[in-house]
């Protein structure tokens, strides 16, 4: 998988030690030391700097913090007889959600060491091999203009990674770790502790209690993202098609008119509509004073009907982003197939069925997908209209028009069993790397990214 | 002959007729929500729901409320301003982010380039809500959890993986020109800066509008990151607390002033970007 990107043939880092001269076996223990050696001052103090500064923190809460791991805890908080004073103590207790941050915390803190450990063998390697050949050794002057061309990608990258460690990886880390302990509403720390279950969780949410919730928002889930997907993108084609058809004016200010509704944050235009549609809301009351309704319409407090809005009120959002991209295609399409289907008499609907919406379809499959997945994780047009409800009261923490991502938005924020959460996020992820994998192996589109 | 002509020439005219009659209705519907939100900002009587759409009398202490803080808990000014010093920020790193990310991964080749672009990939595939309490806790670990500070560097944090879009434009730039002036003696330094870049003024344009209308939308991240403190929240959840249970009915037209008065700069300059928006989502999306 791996192309070899340089042709030469490196020694083994067992055969560095075992030719290398003292530097070089020094620095398996001395981080650094072949390149103080070597006069490349800079570059041994931050090795020996982060040696010294990960020993000493290893020491101080390190090891410390990954031998709390295994248990996440065991004094629980609450009052204990001290024996000194005679009187009961408040005593204050571990708290298991602390100590599996910091523990996750540390395993990374190793795994970052580990790799600067590596990178020290390979530039001790490298300075042994140049000496060998008699080559002059690089100076830190050298190294420094480097960073600006052949390991450029390093200065670019490198701040942004560090972001990436600590505001997604981590907390990914974090919350998968969550998904096999017992974490709920019963274990809140700092009052109580929580310690791992192993699969327990996922066995309750597949074939346990949390089962009869689970698998009909999995399905309304799998519904509302296929619907949403599919009506969305033809409605938006037809949109976009009838402001391209030939002769009408001002497309500009067509096309504009529904952009614009694409401009208003979402948690604005939903709110609206939200209230719009209420059972006391201007479209029921202006319905009610016409005649043409006695009762109120349950818009969103209906479990169908909620459902049937929620699909309704998403056209209106998605048909503007579709027509906005498929306006693009639609000029590119190629017309001279299209005038030749008129000349043998086809007319506008089968033109649109045999040639225009197959091209659209081509070419716009790889963003249908994403959109479904998109769609799966919808979670503004959910919270927002219906706030999942109405509620039902055969689920667990979630209502009738929950999808997954709210029910495990519910989950976390109002029931606090952070365990179920995590494993309805890893159920998730499961669920929309499949369609992606299958994407990627369907698509033409998807193969080189 | 001559009678076919005009019989199809009058059912292309009845086409054009229904064409235009059913984009009328379309942009009536859509128009409809807007417009109502605009009404009901200068609605002097009643509450949340009234049963009809024209307000009976027309007023602008909406606005004054709004912005003088009668209440002294909604303070809109201050939130515009929070928003404003968040979005600036987030602009500002995010752009450096992103289109150091997507340069990186587009144009330069390096060992782990492509294990890389399979990780963020697999990464992105985890749902957001998944981590934000993790998230929350760590910032509580490094004390700032609640400052606008904490919220720059999770929106900055998170742009490191949205590099698609602009990676997806910078593989269309030809390979050739980096290479001419890699013979004419340039290091990557600067082809990025002098070639590229200079190129790139869509997609800049792109990510920094982007990066800068997060904020202003966000209100479910900010919102756990901020807590109950009030006086640091964003436009976003700031109006989105208005419209709790209890305060709905008697905020309602207040709350109306407020999204009129953020939805105004936001459609500004999402139509000003919209043909950048094109480009990057079709070079993105369907490549």
């Amino acid at each position: 998988m791996f192309k070899k990107y340089s042709t030469e043939q490196h020694i083994t880092f067992r055969e560095l030690f075992m030719k290398g001269g003292l530097p070089e076996k020094l620095s398996f223990i001395i981080m650094g030391f072949s390149n103080f050696a070597n006069k490349q001052i800079l570059k041994g103090l931050i090795f020996l700097v982060a040696e010294v500064g990960f020993l000493f923190w290893l020491i101080r809460n390190g090891i410390h913090a990954l031998a709390m791991l295994q248990t996440l805890g065991t004094k629980k908080q609450g009052l204990v007889y001290n024996s000194k004073l005679g009187m009961d103590v408040l005593q204050k207790g571990d708290n298991s959600m602390l100590i599996l941050l910091f523990g996750i915390a540390a395993i990374l803190i190793c795994i970052v060491l580990v790799v600067l450990y590596i990178v020290n063998l390979k530039s001790a390697r490298h300075i042994f091999e140049l000496k060998a050949a008699g080559k002059p050794l690089p100076t830190a002057k050298d190294d420094l203009k480097s960073l600006l061309n052949e390991r450029f990608h390093q200065t670019l990258m490198t701040v942004p990674l560090m972001g990436v460690l600590f505001f997604t990886i981590l907390p990914l880390l974090y919350m998968i770790s969550i998904a096999f302990t017992n974490y709920d509403h019963n274990n809140l720390p700092p009052k109580n502790l929580f310690t791992w279950v192993g699969f327990h969780n996922f066995s309750n949410v597949i074939t346990g209690d949390i089962a009869s919730t689970f698998f009909p928002v999995l399905g309304w889930t799998l519904v509302w993202a296929v619907v949403a997907t599919v009506s969305c993108f033809f409605f938006g084609v037809i949109l976009a098609l009838l402001i391209n058809t030939k002769g009408i004016k001002l497309k500009k200010m067509w096309r504009t008119i529904f952009i614009l509704t694409m401009a208003v944050p979402q948690f604005i235009s939903l709110l609206i509509m939200r209230n719009l549609l209420n059972d006391a809301g201007p479209v029921n009351a202006i319905l009610k004073s016409w005649g043409w309704i006695s009762k109120s319409i349950p818009f969103l407090t209906d479990p169908t009907m909620a459902k049937f809005s929620i699909i309704v009120v998403n056209l209106w959002i998605g048909i503007p982003a579709t027509m906005l991209i498929t306006t693009g295609i639609i000029q590119n399409l190629d017309q001279e197939q299209i005038e030749a289907a008129v000349m043998d008499g086809a007319n506008k609907f089968q033109i649109f069925r045999s040639i225009t919406f197959p091209q659209i379809l081509f070419v716009m499959m790889p963003s249908l997908i994403q959109q479904l997945i998109g769609n799966i994780n919808n979670f503004n047009v959910i919270y927002l209209l219906t706030g999942g409800g109405p509620t039902n009261s055969n689920y667990y923490g979630a209502g009738s028009t929950d999808l997954l991502v709210t029910w495990l938005y519910n989950l976390t924020v109002n029931t606090m069993d952070y365990n179920l959460a995590s494993v309805i996020g890893i159920l998730i992820f499961i669920l929309s790397a499949v369609f992606s994998l299958w994407a990627y192996t369907h698509t033409n589109s998807y193969k080189e990214g | 002959m001559a009678k076919k002509e005009i019989n199809y020439k009058a059912q292309k005219k009845r086409t054009k007729l229904l064409v235009y009659a059913i984009l009328t209705i379309m942009s009536v519907v859509w128009l409809f929500p807007i417009v109502w939100i605009v009404l009901n900002s200068f609605r002097e009587e009643g509450g949340a729901f009234v049963p009809y759409i024209i307000p009976k009398h027309f007023t602008l202490s909406n606005y004054a409320k709004l912005i003088t803080d009668a209440s002294g808990n909604y303070p809109f000014v201050r939130w515009f301003v929070n928003t404003l010093i968040v979005s600036v920020c987030t602009c500002v790193l995010s752009t450096f982010i992103t289109i150091s990310m997507s340069y990186a991964l587009s144009r330069l080749r390096f060992k782990l380039r492509r294990p890389f672009l399979k990780v963020a990939l697999v990464l992105n595939m985890f749902p957001a809500f998944m981590s934000m309490i993790a998230i929350y806790y760590i910032l509580k670990a490094l004390n700032l959890a609640g400052s606008l500070l904490a919220l720059i560097l999770v929106y900055s944090a998170g742009a490191a993986l949205t590099f698609y879009v602009a990676k997806g434009f910078f593989d269309t730039i030809p390979m050739a020109l980096d290479e001419s002036a890699m013979i004419d003696g340039a290091n990557k330094w600067q082809i990025f800066t002098k070639i590229t870049l200079p190129l790139s003024k869509p997609i800049i344009v792109y990510t920094a509008l982007t990066a800068f209308m997060g904020p202003w939308m966000d209100f479910i991240f900010a919102k756990i990151i901020m807590g109950d403190d009030v006086k640091n929240y964003t436009v976003a959840i700031g109006l989105y607390s208005m419209m709790t249970q209890t305060t709905a009915n008697s905020l309602f037209m207040t709350f109306t002033a407020g999204c009129v008065l953020i939805a105004i700069p936001i459609t500004l300059l999402f139509i000003y970007m919209q043909k950048y928006y094109v480009e990057g989502v079709t070079s993105g999306a369907v490549k």
